[in-house]
């Protein structure tokens, strides 16, 4: 029997709005979190943080590889630095500071970065990351998340803190839906199982879980039992999560608001390569840069709705005996 | 502990120093004993008489920061450090070897009394500012220091951090030029000038001190001028040669990174002693 469709997608906040918030609470509980920004506190919502706390909030300028470098610097010191940007500054930008300053010494600082993948719509390529994930991912010891909504953005930033070592949270700009009830769970390298199915996995993260979740919905209306995951760590991945999905479900989609090459699907199938292997499909942002238009636009033209998962999954199902 | 403040003694020291920087750097075939030799005084005015520092307890909260931001005259730094008593002298041998504490470019997972692993130019700077900041947080007396070389100095990051530093008024930190004149490709004004330095940290707001970077008591007037600013962190420019005590290594751009011979060392130890 496919899994009844138990998720009502709620309205929530974006991740982005979600973090500054979070942030504000660990500081109230901290006085060793601190926070370094670089020219866009009122889009990464650190400006939350420096209204609370202005003497433990750092501006930066407009100047990414020095930021990261403070960051450092202050968490060698003894601090909890979050340095947040637009992914697609802080990442590309700062991408050595990260690796030599941070990742290479194993520094306790936590990289933010907001604005991922396409979805941040008009302002088009230069401000969108698509392969942030795959940068983090390729600087050793760092752990990476990309949470689904708020809820899940929240306990995740409050483990990154405690977490001590380097850490890059991914953020997005628009209102994501609400997968989670208030006061879920969350551990770092823990996915998240959402819907039990047999048939068929799909392994999503950040936005597309919820287009994942309603990709499921369709599928079960024609008998296809769907396993829908949350791959909230892209790193260190929940390796025995997609065992079990290769093993259980001989089928896989993964799903994500990144790249194809050097994203989430290329971990997971690199995980199921190595334990069981099995027809999988990918879901993700081709060998392209976007263009500007709306997020929901863009979202429905670079193939990252609810249809294009439901596609892959058909494909898949097909390659599966 | 106590070190000497003997300004014959502090030669002394000097030289011995750069008789290590040899024999590590010969040992080893490779590395870098131009900016070695011309950071030797800044070093050993640092760590004899200015800063605050105890090799028998590297992780003491209230010591001073010391960050070589131009890594690779890690030499130098491990021979100071051996001096003071970090790590034992006969070690310094290993340089660049296999498990050695004393890698390529300063590296804390091989020897945990560094302040920071260093290495790619233009980074130090941001570091030493985040650990003044946090110090200034802490409410904490202890001040930060960090060596930079001269064409390091071309990096953006580094006047990103400049305008960091006085924006911030971070008066704890006082960097350090190690002004040699010469980097990797040739003498630094022919690769990319500086030039009017000073007027370049002045108008990002630093306090600039001038001195002659193998003159000890020089430098450590201008450390206790840095130290009594108040309201923005302070740049010594420290006049120095590279290659400083070895006749055929002074002023010459080959031993940026070329190791002396067996017996170019050997010339450059008899000259040395």
């Amino acid at each position: 029997m496919p899994a009844p469709a138990r998720f009502e997608l709620k309205p929530g906040m974006a991740t982005r709005e979600a973090f500054g918030h979070e942030l504000v609470a660990l500081g109230r509980e901290n006085p060793n979190v601190v926070a370094v920004d670089a020219d866009l506190s009122k889009s990464t919502y650190t400006h939350l943080f420096a209204k609370e706390f202005p003497e433990r909030f750092f501006s930066c300028g407009i100047a990414e590889a020095n930021m990261v470098g403070v960051a450092a610097g202050l968490a060698s010191a003894g601090k909890i630095p979050f340095a947040a940007s637009f992914a697609s500054f802080v990442v590309n930008k700062a991408f050595e500071q990260m690796r030599v300053l941070v990742a290479y010494p194993g520094v306790n600082v936590k990289i933010v970065g907001t604005h991922c993948g396409i979805s941040i719509g008009e302002d088009g390529p230069s401000q969108m990351a698509e392969e942030d994930i795959g940068l983090a991912c390729s600087l050793a010891g760092f752990v990476v998340l990309s949470p689904a909504d708020e809820v899940s953005m929240k306990a995740l930033v409050r483990c990154a803190a405690a977490h001590a070592g380097p850490v890059y949270i991914r953020a997005g700009r628009p209102k994501a839906p609400l997968v989670y009830q208030p006061g879920a769970a969350f551990e770092i390298g823990k996915s998240v199982e959402l819907i039990a199915g047999d048939d068929l996995t799909i392994i999503a993260t950040g936005l597309l879980v919820a287009e994942a979740i309603r990709a499921s919905e369709q599928l079960a209306r024609d008998g296809v039992s769907v396993r829908v995951i949350d791959m909230h760590t892209i790193k260190p991945l929940d390796t025995e999560a997609v065992r079990k999905a290769a093993a259980e479900t001989g089928a896989i989609v993964v799903a994500e608001e990144h790249l194809v090459d050097g994203g989430l699907g290329v971990r997971v199938a690199q995980a199921a390569a190595a334990s069981h292997p099995c027809p999988m499909e990918f879901v993700g942002i081709a060998d392209t840069y976007a263009e500007s238009a709306t997020p929901e636009e863009l979202m429905d033209k670079y193939g990252l709705v609810a249809r294009d998962v439901v596609s892959a999954a058909r494909r898949t199902l097909a390659r599966k005996r | 502990m106590q070190r000497t403040q003997d300004l014959q003694e502090l030669q002394a020291v000097s030289r011995r120093i750069r008789r290590h920087i040899i024999q590590m750097i010969g040992a080893a075939k490779s590395g870098h004993p131009g900016g070695s030799l011309s950071a030797v005084e800044i070093l050993v005015a640092l760590y004899y008489g200015v800063m605050r520092h105890d090799p028998a307890n590297p992780v003491w909260p209230g010591r001073d920061r010391f960050i070589l931001s131009k890594g690779h005259g890690a030499p130098v730094l491990y021979a100071v450090m051996a001096e003071c008593g970090y790590v034992p002298v006969d070690q310094l041998a290993t340089l660049r070897k296999l498990g050695s504490p004393f890698q390529g470019h300063p590296d804390r997972r091989f020897l945990p009394a560094l302040e920071a692993s260093t290495g790619s130019l233009g980074q130090g700077l941001s570091l030493a500012l985040g650990m003044g900041a946090a110090a200034r947080l802490d409410g904490a007396a202890w001040r930060t220091y960090v060596v930079l070389g001269d064409g390091e100095c071309q990096e953006g990051q580094i006047w990103e951090a400049a305008m960091f530093g006085a924006f911030h008024r971070l008066d704890n930190v006082c960097a350090i030029v190690d002004y040699n004149k010469i980097q990797l490709d040739g003498f630094v004004k022919d690769v990319m000038e500086l030039e009017p330095f000073r007027d370049k940290w002045a108008g990002f707001g630093w306090h600039v001190v001038e001195a002659d970077g193998h003159d000890i008591p020089a430098l450590q007037r201008a450390f206790g001028e840095a130290a009594s600013v108040s309201g923005k962190p302070s740049v010594v420019i420290a006049h120095t040669v590279k290659g400083k005590g070895v006749s055929f290594m002074e002023n010459n751009p080959k031993y940026h990174g070329a190791a002396p011979t067996p017996q170019e060392a050997e010339i450059a130890l008899k000259e040395l002693e």
